[in-house]
């Protein structure tokens, strides 16, 4: 019996070992998918106040970014405002959240991509906090009744952002 | 005999898995000077105790960071955190229900030390557990190696037996 035991004892650790190896530790899933949206009020970097409850019965883009991040959220920026303008007749809002920026270098960056929607600071990080936002981008995608129904780390695509709002979209309000 | 042996390892391992279930240490960390300095924003409440905000850091991870605490990154989101467990804290709420508004955020992701159930309990198990079935091998394995072993008896080759018998016949 003792002639066995050694060599099965290693089955145990291989097999926490593969499965350790076969997830992304990066991959942190949200314990708030499915879960209403936390409310916030932004001013946003032309001192318009943003607010989620205003935007209620819309679907909601809210895109957290900062112009430090490079390259995803300069290969996602044209892909939002893109978006953005295809889906702007269509009750769909667009946020941008700068986090962890300098408020120039945000505006430059606004500047560049000729970004047409709301963007705005979040000084305290409050917001970052209440969306569980550990790196930039990150975007969740928010139903007409106010909940998050999915979160994207990493860049937007035209084509995913397509999918979820045509999805959230042909919902009942 | 040997099948009740393993029961009382399987019983130990148990027993020793509980015993660090029980003791399920909180961690608290010492500040160091420069940790300690970045807790205290202008903002402060003068009501909050420091203590208490370095207590609450010292569990939650630094989003941002590689293994690093909210009490120990000087990182500006770390920093945020710092600022937002205080306000939390100025508001009434207690300490577990701070650890627990950022659990509620990021998941049990951010507890540096993971909570004691389900799978989790592994984590904590699975150091005692080794040790334990490292002692237990190094026991049997010890044991085998001084016991005293019993030889057969080789039969002597009866020619050689002869040589012998005459050898000694033939002594004066």
């Amino acid at each position: 019996m003792w002639r066995w035991l050694i060599p099965l004892s290693v089955v145990p650790v291989l097999g926490l070992l593969a499965y350790g190896f076969r997830v992304n530790p990066r991959d942190i899933p949200s314990p708030l998918v499915g879960r209403p949206a936390a409310p916030f009020v932004l001013r946003t970097f032309d001192g318009r106040d943003v607010s989620l409850e205003s935007l209620r019965g819309r679907v909601v883009v809210l895109n957290f970014w900062a112009s430090w991040c490079y390259p995803a959220c300069y290969e996602e920026a044209p892909a939002l405002e893109r978006s953005w303008r295809a889906y702007r007749g269509r009750e769909v809002s667009v946020v941008g959240v700068a986090i962890q920026d300098q408020p120039d270098a945000a505006r430059k960056f606004i500047a560049d991509f000729s970004l047409s929607f709301p963007n705005a600071p979040d000084p305290d990080g409050k917001v970052s906090v209440d969306y569980g936002v550990y790196g930039v981008p990150e975007t969740f995608f928010i139903d007409r009744a106010g909940r998050i129904r999915r979160k994207q780390t990493g860049a937007v695509s035209d084509d995913l952002f397509r999918r979820e709002v045509e999805k959230l979209l042909g919902e009942p309000a | 005999m040997r099948r009740a042996g393993l029961l009382a390892l399987a019983l130990a391992v148990l027993v020793g898995g509980r015993s660090v279930e029980a003791r399920a240490p909180e961690a608290p960390r010492l500040a160091t000077g420069v940790a300690a300095a970045a807790t205290g924003p202008a903002n402060a409440a003068p009501t909050v105790d420091e203590e208490t905000v370095r207590r609450v850091a010292a569990q939650l991870r630094c989003v941002v960071c590689q293994n690093l605490s909210v009490l120990d990154s000087p990182s500006e989101m770390a920093a945020q955190m710092r600022a937002i467990i205080r306000e939390r804290l100025a508001a009434g709420e207690a300490p577990e229900q701070v650890v627990q508004y950022f659990v509620a955020k990021y998941g049990e992701w951010i507890l540096l030390s993971p909570r004691e159930h389900g799978f989790n309990l592994l984590v904590w198990a699975a150091p005692v557990v080794s040790v334990l079935v490292g002692l237990a091998v190094v026991a049997v394995l010890l044991r085998r190696w001084t016991r005293p072993r019993a030889r057969p008896a080789t039969p002597i080759d009866p020619a050689l037996r002869e040589r012998i018998r005459r050898e000694l016949d033939s002594l004066p």
